[in-house]
């Protein structure tokens, strides 16, 4: 599998004038950045197996390109982005330091959100994206408040809600759709379709196979559908839907069609398909390995400049780990710290 | 709510001039006086607008306000409590109404897994400066689905501040404070209550979270009533005192924080304890208060506590039904003498 033909505004555009579009420096770039984000969930499983890491672990691995693609078109100093509690790569792509992520899985008063979040909620107020969460569907209307909050201020940021295919069944998605399309707010929402609701086939729990697609005419806004699993397609696609909702303050609903070569979380054993089919899968449909090879192809990097890439990254990584081991644990008085907000308005 | 409580509102306040106000009116007052001072504030909910609310508390503010900041929603609780909680993460201060607190467990998983918890899962990082508001406990006549009274259940989960009124003076403090807080209010009203007169100062005041108010002064029995419970309370109070027992009635005002110390002191005093509320029996706000006395106070009780609640059923259409179900001033005053022996 190459690209899957875009759906909508980008349809007739080919891969190779994608690419050439991007550029050289800046699809090494988003290389750079979708290999940080394989390389820090490696070291999570990692992390998970040594006990380092506790809980749930829900990994983003195969699916790199849509978030990349789409951040790349964002301005967090205006615009929101919220997701599920698959929130590893939103965070690392805004540039939060790897080592505050790293320290937060490690259950550290360094973390992110000082050890009281874990993997699932990762969140940076200062890049604007409003975290990751746990409930399925629960943050589509928080990430639907971050574009109407811009709307009221007037400020010409749109927000981003990523959720998975299995948030398409829950009445909060249908419900930020509707109020998003009804007040005009510049609300994307992106259905990470990575094929499995845990371990229930899409098919087995979404009545309609293009998602966007589908439902996007019954809230009078425009769906989109891009191959998830390809850095070009998801870039091209986010360029037309991020332009088109800041422009016009409409909202977007788009599917990204993925895979992930791992479980829903680190705990899931995968019953429901085989080695084998996980195999094929990275074979054919991994983001990274596309981009890498077309790196190679246009004599963009060099075999070597690759391997500085990756032994950067590496680095980036085993620095991260290094100080979340070193990070002392949160102060017990941190327990009752933070259950309500201190006044300052009174 | 005539004579302690117009003393205890000439004390609150220097300035002499009043206005008589009902509840509703009270509200309104504290939601304009609030949207004038600070931009941030916004009022959302179904028929807040164009219809003038559905109990008519925010009549005027679309003329006044305009679309942007008074908006009507559809009838999606959920979608529109939800998008409130992230417009507050993102800095604005959201009041947001439910026609009645019955709907509001259609947006439940939003107050509690997003509201209640963020300030705390985000180690701090993000508040949620929101008002949920609107009429709680049974309506006349309108049977089981219409008639939760929600103070227990929200004030089981740390991060919400829970707060019910029964007159329009604390009303309208109260909602000013819940307005300038940094975290989640749960403000509960009552329907029957909107045309609930009062003088009030016409000079801008605030009552802070956490402070009881003696609604009555008594030495024979401290009655601590929550909402509507007051004034039937009340209503008991004046029926015991021709029997000879004095019962002092604290109104807590606001659920979480609880004001502890103002019901301890009085139950030393009075040695006696009846809670009323409209909260079920099992697990209600009276239980927590029955714990709270006995830990701090169990040696200046001589009797033990009586709790006078909704009882454990449904709460259904038939009037006789309905009104044996909710606490009345007959089944006030026999928990009141059954505390004192008599």
């Amino acid at each position: 599998m190459t690209v899957v033909p875009l759906a909508g505004p980008s349809s007739d555009v080919t891969p190779a004038q994608i690419r050439d579009e991007i550029g050289k420096d800046r699809l090494v770039a988003m290389y750079e950045q979708m290999l940080l984000i394989r390389r820090f969930e490696e070291r999570c499983i990692q992390g998970a197996r040594q006990k380092k890491i506790a809980g749930f672990l829900h990994l983003y691995i195969g699916q790199e390109s849509i978030a990349t693609g789409i951040f790349n078109h964002l301005d967090s100093a205006t615009d929101y982005s919220v997701t599920s509690y698959r929130d590893h790569a939103q965070p690392l792509l805004l540039g939060v330091p790897a080592r505050e992520l790293m320290a937060e899985l490690f259950g550290k008063v360094t973390g992110i959100v000082r050890g009281k979040g874990g993997s699932m909620h990762f969140f940076s107020k200062d890049k604007k994206f409003l975290g990751g969460h746990g409930i399925v569907g629960g943050q589509t209307p928080i990430g639907t408040g971050g574009a109407f909050a811009c709307k009221y201020q007037n400020t010409g940021g749109v927000s981003v809600t990523f959720m998975g295919d299995g948030a398409c069944g829950q009445g909060t998605f249908h419900e930020s759709l509707n109020l998003a399309s009804l007040w005009d707010l510049p609300a994307i929402y992106v259905i990470e379709n990575n094929e499995y609701g845990m371990g229930t086939a899409t098919a087995r729990a979404i009545s309609v196979e293009m998602i966007a697609e589908s439902k996007a005419p019954g809230y009078n806004m425009d769906g989109y559908t891009m191959d998830g699993t390809c850095l070009y397609s998801c870039w091209k696609t986010a360029q037309t839907f991020v332009g088109k909702t800041r422009s016009e303050s409409r909202p977007s609903l788009v599917e990204a069609k993925s895979v992930r070569f791992v479980g829903h979380s680190i705990s899931d054993s995968q019953p429901y398909r085989s080695r084998e089919a996980i195999a094929s899968l990275r074979e054919s449909r991994d983001c990274i390995a596309k981009v890498q090879a077309d790196l190679i192809e246009t004599d963009w990097a060099s075999a070597d400049d690759l391997d500085a890439i990756d032994a950067a990254v590496k680095q980036i990584v085993q620095d991260a780990w290094n100080y979340a081991e070193e990070s002392p644990i949160p102060p017990v008085s941190d327990l009752m710290r933070h259950v309500f907000a201190e006044e300052d308005q009174l | 709510m005539s004579g302690a409580d117009a003393k205890a509102t000439a004390e609150k306040t220097t300035l002499a001039e009043t206005q008589v106000v009902d509840l509703r009116t009270a509200i309104r007052q504290a939601l304009t006086e609030e949207m004038l001072r600070d931009e941030r504030v916004y009022v959302m909910g179904e028929e807040v607008a164009e219809y003038n609310g559905a109990y008519k508390v925010t009549k005027g503010m679309l003329d006044q306000f305009g679309p942007k900041r008074i908006i009507d929603t559809p009838i999606t609780e959920s979608g529109f409590a939800g998008l409130a909680i992230g417009s507050a993460m993102a800095g604005l201060r959201p009041v947001v109404e439910f026609m009645s607190w019955n709907f509001s467990f259609v947006a439940f998983d939003q107050i509690i897994s997003n509201a209640s918890k963020m300030h705390y899962m985000t180690g701090g990082m993000f508040q949620v400066p929101i008002v949920f508001r609107g009429p709680n406990g049974a309506g006349p006549r309108v049977s089981s689905q219409h008639s939760h009274s929600v103070e227990a259940l929200y004030a089981h989960f740390p991060g919400l501040i829970v707060t019910s009124v029964c007159t329009p003076y604390d009303a309208k403090g109260i909602l000013k404070t819940a307005i300038r807080s940094n975290n989640p209010v749960c403000f509960l009203e009552n329907e029957m209550l909107y045309g609930f007169e009062q003088e009030i100062p016409t000079a801008e005041y605030l009552i802070p979270f956490g402070q009881a108010d003696i609604k009555r002064p008594g030495d024979d029995c401290t009655i601590v009533a929550i909402g509507r419970c007051v004034h039937r309370a009340l209503e008991a109070a004046e029926q015991l005192a021709s029997e000879g027992i004095q019962c002092e009635i604290i109104d807590p005002r606001t659920i979480k924080p609880l004001d502890i110390d103002t019901i301890v002191t009085s139950v030393r005093k009075t040695n006696r304890l009846v809670v009323v509320e409209e909260c079920h029996t099992f697990g209600g706000v009276s239980a927590e208060i029955t714990h709270l006395v006995q830990e701090r106070a169990f040696d200046d009780l001589d009797a033990p506590i009586g709790r006078v609640t909704q009882m454990e059923c449904p709460l259904p259409y038939a009037e006789n039904l309905e009104s044996e179900s909710i606490p009345n001033p007959r089944r006030i005053c026999e928990a009141v003498r059954q505390a004192c022996y008599r």
